[in-house]
Order: structure tokens, then sequence, then C-alpha cells
């Protein structure tokens, strides 16, 4: 997957599960201010994130610096390629 | 006999419905006083193995949402129907809102079961690899015993007692006595109470097996639920939600609140001879334990609102346990003709017609009785919409479990 299509799959996995508008996804939104999500949700988020992605980031200690969805995605393409990397 | 008596007066000062009929008490009462059915052939049943019936009652049209993804997260589809039938219920009693949080304000609100479509789509999943790696935070909170009440009270804000019972068919109304001993012994001002069912397969299946759920009327669903019937085959099992606004009645007259009904009795008793053979004399005992804490005669009590589910062993234990305390005189009917039986929520929307039936001056019938079985005989099971004024009501709901539950209801205070 390119960096452009695993953002996209981030994205439409968190529309769908937080029932936001495509037009909220913005990188600079702030999870919490912007999108509206609470730390429930967080737990959800990365429960979601590992489901769509197949990559386990649920104990990476890089989750607790998102701040913005701008954060997510490159905490997420981050991952993706220490993940390929080790592989 | 020693029983307990209100110190305060308990009235009603809001209603809210989500039956099967539709959206709301007017829903509710229209499809009463038509004669509707709000039985259906549910399709999907027959992919089920083992179960024979195909019929449900379901609420139509209700998805939840208008209520906001952060608050609905935690809401099974019971619980869903609890919050908009509180919400109407709130509407019309039109409480002061900086009151909700002071602790005088709590809910009681139960169900049968917690939410099994929330259980069966998380263990559907689970079972695959049995991991909890997939598990939401929602779930928790969707299947919580007490998830339905929570939900009730988080939404609006009621921060007060929170009891969630649970005592299958007799859980709305065991949920409407507690909230009147509640507010009566002073405990607490007002309370928000009932109960909420959402249809699921097990529970048709549970009284299928038992050979106490309604099958032989599967291509004719408008004419299967039969109480008091000979031609009766057992219960139709639907969902919905009845909520009831139970106020002090000082603090009702005082702001001048619209006064709907005065609860006046209450009891509940537990059977132990038999898990699920219901028992006259237990019925008997706990109607006649309400009309004590009511403090009033057998006499003064002009209708019934029977439990009847339209089971051969149900219907005929309470007819002979009415007739054996009220007379042959006492006009009876039973709603589940129309409604089917939505369990928990049964004691809460049932109530609510009782109370609409008193406003309106009329008694509505058992829908589908066209020839009483004899040995049903005894009080006046009536079969078509009635004229009469009623001050005085015996709500009853019996349960699985040998638990029976009666309430008292009088038409207006005075």
């Amino acid at each position: 997957m390119t960096d452009a299509e695993i953002i996209s799959l981030v994205n439409d996995s968190l529309v769908e599960e937080f029932e936001l508008e495509n037009s909220a996804m913005v990188s600079e939104a702030e999870i919490f201010d912007d999108l509206g999500l609470d730390s429930l949700d967080i737990v959800d988020m990365v429960v979601v994130l590992e489901g769509s992605l197949g990559i386990k980031i649920r104990d990476d200690e890089g989750l607790r610096e998102i701040r913005t969805l701008g954060d997510i995605h490159r905490f997420i393409l981050q991952k993706k390629r220490e993940t390929e990397a080790a592989s | 006999m020693d029983v307990f008596r209100s110190q305060r007066r308990v009235v009603v000062t809001g209603m809210g419905a989500v039956s099967p009929f539709g959206r709301g008490v007017k829903e509710l009462v229209s499809g009463f006083i038509e004669g509707r059915s709000a039985i259906v052939v549910l399709e999907e049943l027959a992919d089920y193995g083992g179960l024979r019936t195909r019929l449900a009652a379901l609420v139509p049209g209700v998805d939840g949402k208008e209520i906001s993804r952060n608050k609905r997260r935690s809401m099974s589809r019971q619980s869903i129907f609890a919050v908009l039938a509180a919400q109407e219920a709130l509407t019309q009693a039109a409480l002061p809102e900086a009151e909700y949080g002071g602790g005088r304000y709590g809910v009681v609100v139960g169900t049968t079961i917690s939410s099994l479509e929330t259980s069966e789509s998380f263990f559907a999943d689970h079972f695959r690899d049995k991991s909890f790696a997939r598990m939401k935070t929602s779930l928790f909170f969707k299947t919580m015993n007490h998830s339905a009440a929570v939900n009730v009270a988080h939404f609006f804000g009621l921060e007060g007692r929170l009891l969630a019972p649970a005592a299958a068919c007799a859980t709305g109304c065991q949920a409407l006595g507690y909230a009147y001993e509640m507010i009566a012994s002073g405990t607490q001002d007002v309370m928000v109470c009932g109960g909420t069912e959402e249809f699921h397969p097990l529970s048709a299946a549970t009284f299928d097996l038992m050979n106490a759920a309604s099958f032989r009327y599967n291509d004719r669903p408008s004419i299967a639920s039969r109480p008091f019937d000979r031609q009766r085959d057992g219960v139709v099992c639907g969902e919905g939600a009845g909520v009831l606004v139970l106020e002090d009645w000082q603090s009702a007259k005082d702001r001048g609140a619209e006064i709907l009904a005065e609860i006046i009795g209450f009891a509940t008793l537990t059977e132990t001879g038999s898990i699920a053979e219901p028992s006259s004399a237990a019925m008997q005992r706990c109607m006649a334990l309400a009309l004590a804490d009511a403090g009033v005669e057998v006499g003064s009590i002009d209708y019934i609102n029977a439990h009847a589910t339209a089971t051969e062993k149900g219907d005929i234990a309470e007819a002979k346990a009415l007739v054996g305390i009220f007379g042959e005189q006492i006009p009876v009917s039973s709603l589940k003709g129309h409604l089917g039986h939505t369990l928990a929520a049964s004691g809460g929307l049932e109530t609510i017609a009782t109370i609409e039936m008193m406003r309106r001056g009329e008694l509505w019938p058992t829908r589908n009785l066209t020839e009483l079985d004899p040995r049903c005989l005894g009080p006046r099971i009536f079969t078509g919409i009635e004229k009469q004024t009623t001050d005085l009501a015996l709500k009853n709901n019996f349960a699985l479990g040998g638990v029976n539950s009666s309430l008292v209801i009088k038409a207006m205070a005075s």
C-alpha cells in the first residue's frame, strides 16, 4: 500500500467507527477538541486501526504523543515501515 | 397482617412508550383503540434450527440515530428504547431540570437479560480464535446488567438512586413498584421507572422449548396472540419500553403539574414451589398484599389489567386467582392480544395503557378472544371496548422464576 492509500484507509476506518464527517478529516484536526473523541474512543481507535491495518500498536509508547489526525497518520506510517523492515 | 404503608402519596406525571405500535404513547393508544395487531412474521426465524415460531412484535422505525454517538456508544437497542421512552415521559412531566442532579431524582429501569444482540455479535467473532484483541470498550457498557438504567441516568443527568431490577416478565411492574416505595418512604422525590426489552430469537426459543410459544398461527400473525381463548397456543414475544415519571404528590401539586394517575399500592412476592409453573394461590397472595398496601377493599377495584400471556397454564391460573378474589363481575382484559408479550417492557407499557383507559373512561378488550377457554371461566373477560368510569385498577405481571407483582392505580389524585 502507498502512504496515500494507508492514510485513506485510516481516515475511512475512523469516519465509519466514530461517525465523523469526511470534511473533518484534515491533518491539523485535534482528536479531542475537533473530532470529539475521548479516552474511551482512543482505546477503541487502537482496536479499529489494528484490525484495518493488520498491525499491533496497543503497547506502543508513541501512542501517547498523538494529538492530531496528522499525528495518527505519521504514527501509523512509521509503524508500517518498522513492521515491513522487520519482516 | 402488618404491611408496608405509604407515608407520602405518589403520582404519575409523565409517560413514555416505545412499542410494537411505534414511537410514543399516542401511537400506543391508537393501536389499542383501533384494535390493531402489532405482530408480524419474522422470516429470519426460519434460519434457526429447533425453533417453531416465526412470530414477533417488533418496534418499527427506531434506530436511535438521533442520539449523539458519544451517548449512544454505550447503548444496546433496549437501552435506546428506554432512553427514548424516558425522554417522552420527562418531556411530559416538565420537571425543573436544575433538580435532576441533586440526588433526589432516581432511575429504576430493568430488562429481562442484558443485550443478547450485543453479546451474540461479540461472541460470534470471539469464538473464531478466543481473542479479546478485537473487543471494544462499548461491549461492557452495553451488556452490564444495569446498562439500560445507567444509560437513562446518564443521558438525562439523573443522579439519584439507581436500580435495575431483573424479574423477567415482572420486571417493569417491579420497577414501578420499587420506585413508588422510594418516593412514598421519602428517600427520593422523583423516579424515572419502567422496563425495556429487545427481541432476540433466544426469548422466543425459550418459550417454544417449554411449548409456550405460538406457532400454529405462523401464517396468520394478527390472530396469533390469543389470551384466554380456547384456540390459543402460546406467547408471541415482543419488544419495546414503557417508562413513567413518578413524583411526590405534594411537589407535583405545588408546581402545578398535570397529574395523570396515582399509584396507591404495590406488592411483589416469590412462589418457590416451581421455577416455571404459575400458582393461583401465589397470585392471590400478591394481589391481596397489594390491596392491603393500598388500604382498599376488594370490592373497590373497578378493572383488572391481567398479565395473561396466552399460555395455557398462566391464563387459567390467573383467571382462577381473579375470580377467587374479585368474583364474577370484575372486568378483566389482557393487552397482549394486540401487542404480544413485551416481557420486561410489558409492566410499563400496560400500566401506561391502563392509565390511558382510566383517563378516557373506557376499557380496552382482549384482542383475538373469540371463544373463552372454559377453564378461564369466572371473571368478566370482555371482548369489545366498553365505556366505564374506573377509579381503581389493578395491574398484574407474573414471571418465570415464580415472581409475582401487582400494582394498584387510582384514577386521579384529589
